[in-house]
């Protein structure tokens, strides 16, 4: 089985989850001999922040690098037997929201109406059939990242035809995109190669935004879903978002939940042991409006109200960074949050060694995979009941994302008592073993076989 | 001959609210949801079941006979929450064919932690029955069947010559729970074994559809109990009473199975229903029951670790005993029957991790969606009462000690 994989972030060059999940699984399916090319906007280090923007739109040149084949993982040749990767010369910035970067662009966008949860009309989204890519509506003149938002939609459209070109140049027997970005060149490649489509649910327009739905993009994700053939989303609370927003057929929409890699700790030397009389607790994610900063920051002023030897971390970069800061300070906690930035690799197994707890208070998760990191670093984990590893994990603390003194409750609880930081520990780290990508893998293979119309044994 | 001896444990703890580390009140237990749970048990289970034993007792004249045991917070809460219940316990009590058990009145694992609080707990207890039922226990059992020789000996210091526990495998071995057993070195004691299989064909198998020997009739479980004869005496049914009605709903047929077994077991000869007492005083014993580890007649391995299996709950445990002597110094009444509501073995129960990925076990009445929850619920309410301890209470305590030598 030959699969033609469409994604936008991937290891080291990443910012969240989709670039974990998507080498997570191309490993596993790598593991069962499925073989994968890979289709990836080609990555460049951003200088203005601490991890990784693409290749910036206005100075690239439009042009398909199709003999470019890299090996997005220096120094970890060897790791992939069956699989290839392409970059090609688009800039999906990962993570992107065209209103927060561009407000010419967001009046643009709202005019277009609907933040409803209703399936809007489809006009607006594009099918690629051309070869040409689009020309950016970016002046040059404007600067870095001016004007991104509308360039943002025209590199989902460059990205698409790209992929069309490349895609053409080889043979497969299905597509496999991941979120949004990725749908309009899952649709042109589909039409193009009349192979099935799976496209892969890792967050929906609802969950990055709240009720402040941008209707391009909802299009986009409603036209990839309906043009898939199957759909697989990364929890059932993910499921029934896009079984209640974007009317598609329940019966082809499958859930597969995300894992930790297996052996991602095996080349882990172990770090001494932090002998401190403070506790840490941990927030690491992105810092914007869907991971619920703000809750973290107002129960550790409840925290701290009850006990003093506690720092809280907020680990991570994003829109409201700056913000995060002023609160704490407003609050009169600044001195006990901590804001590291952005952190990856030996950084993040730092602060686990360090962490007595890990906090994901996210408003909307639709999977949530750090908290998995964390158990595997033997760190207890509380986490939103308004997440899609709640599903999944018994031995974690859980808590509704808005309510901060049952979260504040939770927290000094665990910093209390070692004997429930260990039994969470002892459990979590048990249960988290079970999660393997190689056993995600095997369920998105049995998806691709109902996609291709093979029976299921 | 063979005697079905029936004993039927009756006990709902006083479950605590949500109490969160920034409570500042001292008001630990949710009356709501215990009265509430207790309408619906006494609907579902004690009422209907009262009413057919009542039947029964009447209609055989004597001949069918059952013990329970109450414990001391059921019989506080149906005083407070629903006096009716108790009155049709008392009506049992009253035909004569009833005996009422001895346990801890806090249905506690007190005997765990400290001897004196055991003691006490048990005197309490017997004073209760005492005063409500007009009659006084002399049989023990120990919360949730938990024993070991120890347990005997204490039972016999405070007068128990008969003990109720598990018939567990690994101690009988090829020996069979339907003779009488006496522990080591205290052959004046007399051991009744809950006979597991046949228990947990009633409590748990009724209505599996999936038991080779489904659906359970009367004439079925008679002729089992009937097989005893020449290999014993007792067929000791030691059952959880919300077995009725509430594990086993109603519409399984229970309350017929139950209403129609005597007539069952008085068709085949030379069988019989007696009270743990009457089988003790009526069979010698056969053997020595001996038992160094602890036993229960919880979860498939009969042993402690449904309250003490993780490190959370012997935290609680241990941080809960500890405050003994304070708690007893100050002769706050309040708090010391608040510390020992908090004692009930249901509270670390909730605390369990075994299974609990699996979500079955350990579900009923259960008010807490997690171990952890629980864990964190009740050590939240214990620093509160420990906080009572200090300051206030702690004052009122040192004023009192320079009268000490005086008195």
């Amino acid at each position: 089985m030959r699969i033609f994989m469409l994604g936008w972030e991937f290891p080291p060059f990443i910012s969240g989850g989709l670039g974990t999940a998507c080498y997570g699984l191309t490993r596993g399916l790598d593991r069962r001999g499925v073989e994968v090319l890979f289709v990836l906007p080609r990555p460049v280090e951003d200088p203005d922040e601490s991890h990784v923007r693409i290749v910036s739109p206005a100075s690239a040149a439009i042009q398909i690098d199709a003999d470019d084949e890299f090996d997005p993982l220096p120094g970890l040749e060897g790791m992939f037997q069956h699989a290839k990767f392409r970059s090609v010369a688009a800039t999906l910035r990962p993570y992107a929201r065209p209103e927060a970067l561009d407000a010419a662009a967001q009046v643009e966008v709202s005019t277009r109406g609907a933040t409803s949860g209703k399936p809007g009309p489809r006009r607006g989204t594009p099918v690629i059939t051309s070869d040409e890519p689009p020309t950016s509506t970016t002046s040059n003149g404007g600067g870095p990242g001016a004007h991104y938002a509308g360039d943002l939609f025209s590199e989902v459209e460059r990205y698409a035809v790209l992929a069309r070109r490349v895609a053409r140049q080889e043979d497969f027997d299905l597509i496999h995109a991941h979120d949004w970005m990725t749908y309009l060149a899952g649709i042109a490649v589909a039409r193009q190669s009349g192979k099935p489509l799976v496209v892969h649910v890792h967050s929906t327009e609802f969950d990055r935004s709240g009720l402040h739905v941008n209707q391009r993009i909802y299009d986009i994700e409603r036209a990839g879903m309906h043009a898939a053939t199957r759909i697989i989303c990364v929890s059932h609370l993910t499921r029934n978002v896009v079984l209640k927003h974007y009317g598609v057929d329940p019966r082809k929409v499958e859930v597969v939940y995300n894992a930790v890699d297996d052996d991602g700790n095996e080349n882990e030397t172990p770090l001494p042991p932090i002998t401190r009389d403070e506790k840490i607790v941990l927030f690491l994610g992105r810092i914007t409006m869907q991971k619920g900063p703000e809750y973290f920051l107002a129960a550790a002023r409840r925290v701290l109200e009850v006990m003093d030897n506690v720092r809280f971390v907020m680990a991570g970069s994003g829109d409201m960074t700056r913000r995060m800061i002023e609160l704490a300070a407003e609050m009169g906690i600044g001195h006990k949050v901590l804001f590291p930035g952005f952190l990856r690799g030996d950084d993040i197994r730092r602060v686990f060694n360090m962490a007595d707890l890990y906090v994901m208070p996210s408003v909307s998760e639709p999977f949530g995979i750090t908290p998995l990191e964390a158990l595997s670093h033997d760190v207890p984990v509380l986490i939103s009941k308004q997440s899609g590893v709640a599903e999944v994990l018994a031995h974690a603390l859980k808590v509704d994302f808005w309510d901060v003194d049952e979260m504040a409750n939770k927290i000094v609880a665990v910093l209390r008592h070692p004997p429930l930081s260990a039994t969470l520990r002892d459990h979590g780290s048990f249960e988290v073993s079970r999660f393997s990508w190689t056993d995600s893998a095997a369920n998105c293979v049995k998806v691709y076989e109902t996609a291709l119309g093979r029976e299921v044994s | 001959m063979a005697s079905v001896c029936f004993y039927f444990q009756v006990h709902q703890p006083f479950r605590l609210r949500r109490f969160s580390i920034f409570e500042r009140g001292s008001d630990y237990f949710d009356e709501h949801l215990n009265r509430e749970l207790l309408q619906k048990v006494a609907t579902k289970c004690y009422l209907p079941a009262n009413a057919v034993l009542y039947e029964l007792i009447k209609r055989y004249e004597g001949r069918f006979r059952v013990a329970f045991s109450l414990s001391g917070v059921i019989l506080e809460q149906f005083q407070q929450y629903l006096p009716a219940v108790l009155a049709s316990f008392q009506k049992l009590a009253e035909t004569g064919s009833v005996e009422i058990l001895s346990e801890t009145y806090h249905h506690s694992l007190s005997f765990l932690y400290s001897r004196d609080e055991f003691a006490e707990q048990v005197r309490l207890h017997r004073k209760a029955i005492e005063e409500l039922f007009g009659q006084t226990p002399t049989v023990f059992r120990n919360t949730e069947l938990i024993y070991n020789n120890e347990v005997a000996k204490a039972a016999a210091e405070l007068g128990y010559q008969v003990v109720l526990c598990e018939g567990a495998d690994h101690i009988l071995g090829y020996r069979s729970p339907t003779f009488l057993y006496t522990p080591p070195d205290l052959p004046a004691v007399k051991l009744l074994l809950k006979n597991y299989r046949l228990s947990d064909d009633i409590a748990f198998r009724f209505s599996d559809r999936g038991w080779a020997d489904y659906p359970l009739t009367t004439r079925k479980f008679a002729n089992w109990v009937h097989q005893v004869n020449g290999n014993g005496y007792v067929v000791n049914l030691f059952l959880d009473y919300e077995t009725f009605g509430e594990h086993q709903w109603a519409e399984t047929g229970i309350f017929d199975f139950l209403r129609q077994l005597p007539e069952a077991v008085f068709r085949l000869p030379d069988n019989d229903f007696k009270t743990p007492s009457e089988c003790a005083e009526l069979y010698a014993p056969n053997g020595e029951y001996d038992v160094p580890h602890m036993i229960s007649w919880a979860d498939v391995e009969r042993d402690l670790s449904a309250w003490l299996g993780n490190a959370m709950q012997s935290n609680a445990l241990h941080e809960l005993y500890r405050l003994e002597p304070l708690v007893k110094q100050l002769g706050d009444e309040a708090l010391l029957t608040d510390w020992r509501r908090l004692q009930s073995s249901d509270h670390f129960y909730y605390m369990c991790t075994k299974y609990f990925a699996d979500g079955t076990v350990h579900k009923y009445f259960n008010p807490y969606d997690t171990p952890y929850d629980s864990f964190i619920n009740f050590m939240n309410v214990l620093d509160n009462l420990r906080g009572r301890l200090g300051g206030p209470a702690l004052e009122r305590f040192a004023a009192q000690v320079p009268a000490g030598p005086e008195m």
